[in-house]
C-alpha cells in the first residue's frame, strides 16, 4: 500500500532529534505503565485490554504500514492462537507460558500457509485472498469439535506462570501482559529498523525496482507476513488468558476490520500509531458496549471518515504538524 | 459419496437447483463487482450491503410502505419491487459515488476497498439496529408459487426457484450483450482501458463512472429482490455472501465479463454438489478451490496476468 | 516568453486565431512541467512543436486537451477560453487529438475504435470515405484494435479523429516507429488535410517529414517556447535549429 505521502519512518536527522523527546516520553510512559495497578483512576483490566489489542495492531501495522500489504484476515491469526491457548490451558492443563508459546506457534504456521498462498497476488487481490482464507478459518472454528462452536472455550484458567506466579491475581497478570507487550513492540521496532526493515520498505515503495535490485521480494514478503501473524497470535493468546475465553468473535471478519481501523485511525507506518489507535477503538467499544448494533454503525462511520479525511491518522497528523513547525523555524 | 450415488434424481436435481441459485447470485454479484472494478478500480465491499438493501427495500415496500403513508392496505408487489428496489439502490449508490467515492480515485486502490468496507459495516449496523439481526420473511409471489413439472427429467421443482435461475441468467446475458455488443458497452470497455484519453475525446467519463457504479449496484439490488423469498431478509445476508463472491472473483479473475458469469455459476454448482457429498465442508469448498487455483494459476481462470 | 510570438511571419489572416496558448503552466501532481508556453495557430495553418525529448511538447498538447492534473494560463480556441473547461467538453469545440502512444482501445474492434469517438462538428468524413482513404482498416474492421500493426494503429488513430468533424488536429509523433512507405502515406494525408483547410499542430522528431508541411516551427525547451522559425526563415536558421535540437 502506497503510504509514501504520509509516513515518516526512515531514520532521518529530524527523526533522531525527535528521538530524544521520544525517549523521554517513552520512559515516562513506562513508569506510568508500571504504576497502573497501584492507582484507581484507570482500570488495570482496561489497560491490559488496550495492550493486547495494541500488540495486535502493532503486528498488523508491520505488515500494512511498513510492508504495504493489506491483510483483511488478520483475525485468523489472533483468534486461532486464542483458541489453541485456551484449549491447551483448559483441557490439557498447559501452563500459561507454554500456552502462549503454543498459540504463537499455531499462528506462525497458519501465517506461513496463508501467506504463501496470498502472496501470489498483489494489492487488492491480496486483500481479498486473505479475507477469504480467514473466512475459511472462521468456518473451521465454527464447526471443529474442540472450539465449542457458538459458545467458544470459556473459563480458561490463567494458571501459574513458571509454576509459581499465580496469574489469577490481576496485578501479576498485568505485569506479564506489560512485559510481553513491551517485548512484542520492541521486536517490531527492531525489525523495522534493521536491514530487513529497509528492504521491506523499499519493496513497499517500488516493488519492480526492488526486484531489479536483486532482492528476493517473495521471501521478504512471506517472512514479514509470518512475523506479523506470529505476533498477532501472541496478542490473541494473551487476550485468551486475560479474559479467560476464546470465541468466534476472535476469528470473525469484524475483528479483522477492527484491527485495520485501529491502525488507520492511529496512523499507519508509525510505531505509536497502532497503539494509539488500539486505545481509541477499545475506549470507543467500552462507551458503545450497551448500544448493540450502533457500535457497528459508528465503527463503519469512523472508517469512512478516516479514509476520506483523516488518512494519516492521529500520530501521522501529529508528526506532520511537528514537521511543519520545524520547517517554519 | 454414497449419498450422491443413492440419491434419487429428484433429490439430486433439487439440490443442484439450489446450487444453481447460489451460482446465479454469485454470477450477478461478481459481474457487478467486475464492472465496477474495471472502470473505477475500486473493489466495492459494499456490494453485499447493496444486495441486502435490494432485499430490504422489497420487503419494506411490501410490508411497511402502507403503514408509512397511512394506508396499511397499500403495498408494493414483488413485480414492482423487482424494478423499483434495485432502482432505489442504484440511486443511493450513485449519490455515494458522486459525493464520497469519487474523492478516492486518485489514491491507492486499497482506500476504495477500505471505504466501501466501512460503508458496508455502516449499512449492516443501521439495518440491524432498526429491524434486528433475525431475518424477515418475504412471501413467494402468487404467480410463482407452487411447483412445476419437468417431464423430460421426471422431476418436480419449485416454480420460484426455477424463475430465480431463469431471471438471473437472463440479466447476466443481457448485461454481457450490452457490454460486448453495443456502442454504450464500447464506451465502458474503452473507459476501462484508458479513461483519461476517452475523456479527451469528448466522452463524459465522470458521468459514465457514476452510471456504471449505479448499474453495478442495481444488479446487486436486483439479486437481492430475487433472493428475498428464498432466503430470509436479514441485515447480515450481504456480508456473508460478499466474502464468498470475493473468492469467486479471485478464482475467475476480473478480466472478462463472461468469465465472471461462468465462474459464478460453476462454483455455485460445485458448492451444491459438495453439500451432497460432504455437507460439513460445503461452506469452505469455494475457499479451498480458491487456494488451489492460486497455487496453479494466480491470475485466475479468466484473468489477464497482473 | 511571448516575445517569441511577436516575430514577423504569422500569416495575416483576419479574425481570431484558431488556437492561442499564452503563458501556459502545467503540473503533473507536484511536478511543474510547463513553464509558460506561448504560441498561436491561425485557421488553416500547420505548425510544429519541436524540441528534445522531455522538453514539454507532448505535455503542451495534453494540457490543451485537459489531460494534465492542473494548469494555469490562457488556452483559447477561436477566442473561447478552455483553460478551466471540463476535459470532456474540449473536444466538442472541434478538436481532434492523436496521442503519442496512439491510444487504441483494447477490448474494442477496429471498427468500434473508429466509430467510438463522438462527432464534434459537421463535415467529418463518413465511414466510407475513411475506408477509401485507409483501405487496410476496412480489411481489419472486425479484428481487435490492439492486434493491428504499428502502422495500421497509427492510421486508425488518425482516421478516427477525421470522422468526428474536428477541424483543429493535434498530432503527436504520428510517424514514430513506422516504415518509410507508411510515413510517406501519412505525409500525403497531412498535406491533403492541410489543403482542405484543416488547422494542424504537429509534434515531430522527424524533421524531414515536418519541414515541408509546416508554416511555422516552435522550438520548446524546459517547458517554454524558446524559438520561432517561419517557413521562409528556415534556410537561414537551419544552423540554429540543429543546435537547439541536438541531443
Amino acid at each position: 500500500m502506497n503510504t509514501r505521502s504520509h509516513t515518516t519512518v526512515a531514520p532521518t536527522t529530524q527523526n533522531r532529534k525527535r528521538w530524544n523527546l521520544g525517549v523521554w516520553l517513552a520512559v515516562i510512559a513506562l513508569i506510568l505503565a508500571m504504576l497502573v495497578p497501584f492507582q484507581s483512576a484507570v482500570y488495570p483490566v482496561f489497560i491490559m485490554k488496550v495492550m493486547c489489542f495494541g500488540l495486535f495492531a502493532c503486528a498488523f501495522n508491520l505488515l500494512l504500514g511498513f510492508g504495504g500489504l493489506l491483510s483483511f484476515g488478520h483475525a485468523a491469526f489472533f483468534g486461532s492462537a486464542a483458541y489453541v491457548t485456551a484449549y491447551l490451558c483448559k483441557e490439557l492443563g498447559f501452563g500459561p507460558g507454554l500456552g502462549l508459546l503454543a498459540g504463537m506457534g499455531t499462528s506462525a504456521i497458519l501465517g506461513a500457509i496463508i501467506g504463501s498462498i496470498a502472496i501470489r497476488r498483489q494489492g487488492i487481490y491480496f486483500a481479498m485472498v486473505t479475507l477469504a482464507l480467514a473466512q475459511f478459518v472462521y468456518f473451521v472454528a465454527l464447526q471443529a469439535p474442540f472450539t465449542g462452536g457458538e459458545d467458544g472455550i470459556q473459563n480458561v484458567p490463567r494458571g501459574l506462570l513458571f509454576g509459581v506466579i499465580d496469574l489469577s491475581d490481576d496485578t501479576a497478570m498485568y505485569y506479564l501482559i506489560l512485559a510481553v507487550f513491551l517485548a512484542g513492540v520492541f521486536v517490531v521496532h527492531r525489525i523495522v529498523n534493521s536491514h530487513f526493515g529497509e528492504v521491506l520498505m523499499a519493496i513497499r515503495e517500488n516493488e519492480p525496482r526492488a526486484i531489479s535490485l536483486g532482492y528476493e521480494v517473495s521471501r521478504v514478503k512471506l517472512l514479514v507476513f509470518v512475523l506479523s501473524a506470529t505476533l498477532a497470535g501472541l496478542a490473541g493468546s494473551l487476550k485468551a488468558l486475560l479474559f479467560q475465553i476464546a470465541s468466534l468473535a476472535d476469528v470473525h471478519w469484524h475483528a479483522s476490520g477492527e484491527v485495520i481501523l485501529m491502525t488507520l485511525l492511529g496512523g499507519m507506518g508509525t510505531l505509536l500509531g497502532p497503539l494509539v489507535g488500539a486505545a481509541m477503538v477499545v475506549t470507543l467499544h467500552s462507551y458503545l458496549s450497551g448500544v448493540g448494533a450502533w457500535s457497528t454503525v459508528i465503527i463503519g462511520l469512523v472508517f469512512m471518515i478516516c479514509v476520506t479525511a483523516f488518512r494519516r491518522g492521529v500520530i501521522g497528523e501529529i508528526y506532520a504538524w511537528l514537521q511543519r513547525g520545524k520547517a517554519r523555524s | 459419496m454414497e449419498a450422491l450415488l443413492t440419491m434419487s434424481p429428484q433429490a439430486l436435481i433439487a439440490q443442484l437447483l439450489i446450487g444453481l441459485i447460489n451460482g446465479s447470485f454469485y454470477a450477478i454479484l461478481s459481474l457487478g463487482l467486475a464492472i465496477i472494478f474495471g472502470l473505477l478500480n475500486v473493489i466495492n465491499f459494499a456490494h453485499g450491503a447493496m444486495y441486502m438493501l435490494g432485499a430490504f427495500f422489497a420487503w419494506l415496500a411490501l410490508t411497511q410502505v402502507g403503514t408509512w403513508i397511512g394506508s396499511p392496505d397499500i403495498s408494493i408487489s414483488y413485480w414492482l419491487a423487482l424494478l423499483l428496489a434495485p432502482l432505489a439502490v442504484a440511486l443511493l449508490g450513485m449519490a455515494l459515488e458522486r459525493t464520497l467515492l469519487r474523492r478516492l480515485y486518485k489514491l491507492d486502490h486499497l482506500y476504495g476497498l477500505l471505504f466501501t468496507f466501512g460503508l458496508s459495516l455502516f449499512l449492516e449496523g443501521i439495518f440491524t439496529q432498526w429491524w434486528g439481526a433475525a431475518g424477515q420473511s418475504y412471501p413467494v409471489p402468487e404467480a410463482l408459487s407452487g411447483a412445476v413439472r419437468f417431464e423430460a427429467l421426471g422431476v418436480v421443482l419449485p416454480k420460484y426457484r426455477v424463475w430465480v435461475v431463469f431471471a438471473s441468467l437472463l440479466v447476466c446475458l443481457l448485461t454481457w450483450w450490452a457490454i460486448e455488443r453495443t456502442r454504450l458497452g464500447a464506451f465502458l470497455r474503452a473507459g476501462t482501458d484508458n479513461p483519461r484519453l476517452l475523456r479527451a475525446f469528448g466522452v463524459n467519463v465522470p458521468l459514465m463512472i457514476t452510471l456504471t457504479y449505479g448499474f453495478g449496484v442495481f444488479l446487486a439490488g436486483f439479486a437481492g429482490v430475487l433472493a428475498a423469498p428464498v432466503y430470509q431478509v436479514s441485515p447480515l445476508m450481504g456480508t456473508n455472501l460478499i466474502i464468498i463472491v470475493f473468492a469467486v472473483v479471485v478464482i475467475g479473475g476480473m478480466g472478462s465479463i463472461g468469465g465472471a458469469i461462468v465462474t459464478g455459476l460453476a462454483l455455485g454448482i460445485v458448492e451444491g454438489l459438495s453439500k451432497i457429498v460432504y455437507p460439513q465442508a460445503s461452506a469452505i469448498t469455494i475457499f479451498l478451490i480458491m487456494a488451489i487455483v492460486l497455487m496453479i494459476r494466480p491470475s485466475g481462470l479468466f484473468g489477464k496476468t497482473a | 516568453m511571448s516575445n517569441a510570438n511577436s516575430k514577423n511571419g504569422l500569416r495575416s489572416t483576419s479574425g481570431v486565431p484558431m488556437l492561442k496558448v499564452d503563458d501556459l503552466h502545467a503540473w503533473y501532481g507536484e511536478s511543474h512541467i510547463l513553464h509558460g508556453v506561448s504560441f498561436e495557430v491561425r485557421e488553416g495553418e500547420v505548425v510544429t512543436l519541436l524540441g528534445r525529448n522531455g522538453a514539454g511538447r507532448t505535455s503542451t498538447l495534453r494540457a490543451i486537451m485537459g489531460m494534465t492534473d492542473r494548469c494555469k494560463g490562457v488556452i483559447q480556441v477561436r477566442g473561447q477560453d478552455i483553460t478551466t473547461m471540463p476535459a470532456h467538453r474540449i473536444a466538442h469545440l472541434g478538436i481532434g487529438y492523436c496521442p503519442e502512444e496512439r491510444g487504441i482501445f483494447a477490448g474494442l474492434s477496429t471498427e468500434e475504435n473508429l466509430t467510438l469517438l463522438p462527432v464534434v462538428a459537421q463535415g467529418g468524413m463518413s465511414l466510407d470515405e475513411i475506408y477509401e482513404m485507409f483501405p487496410n482498416l476496412k480489411e481489419r474492421a472486425k479484428s481487435q484494435g490492439t492486434r493491428l500493426s504499428g502502422g495500421e494503429q497509427q492510421m486508425l488513430a488518425m482516421a478516427r479523429i477525421l470522422r468526428t468533424g474536428a477541424r483543429l488536429l493535434l498530432l503527436d509523433e504520428i510517424t514514430e516507429g513506422l516504415a518509410p512507405v507508411i510515413v510517406q502515406r501519412l505525409a500525403d494525408v497531412v498535406r491533403q488535410l492541410s489543403s482542405r483547410g484543416y488547422t494542424i499542430v504537429l509534434i515531430e522528431q522527424n524533421f524531414r517529414f515536418a519541414a515541408p508541411l509546416a508554416d511555422r516551427h516552435y522550438v520548446i525547451e524546459h517547458g517554454r517556447v524558446i524559438e520561432t522559425i517561419t517557413k521562409a526563415e528556415l534556410p537561414s536558421k537551419q544552423g540554429v535549429l540543429d543546435e537547439l535540437l541536438a541531443v
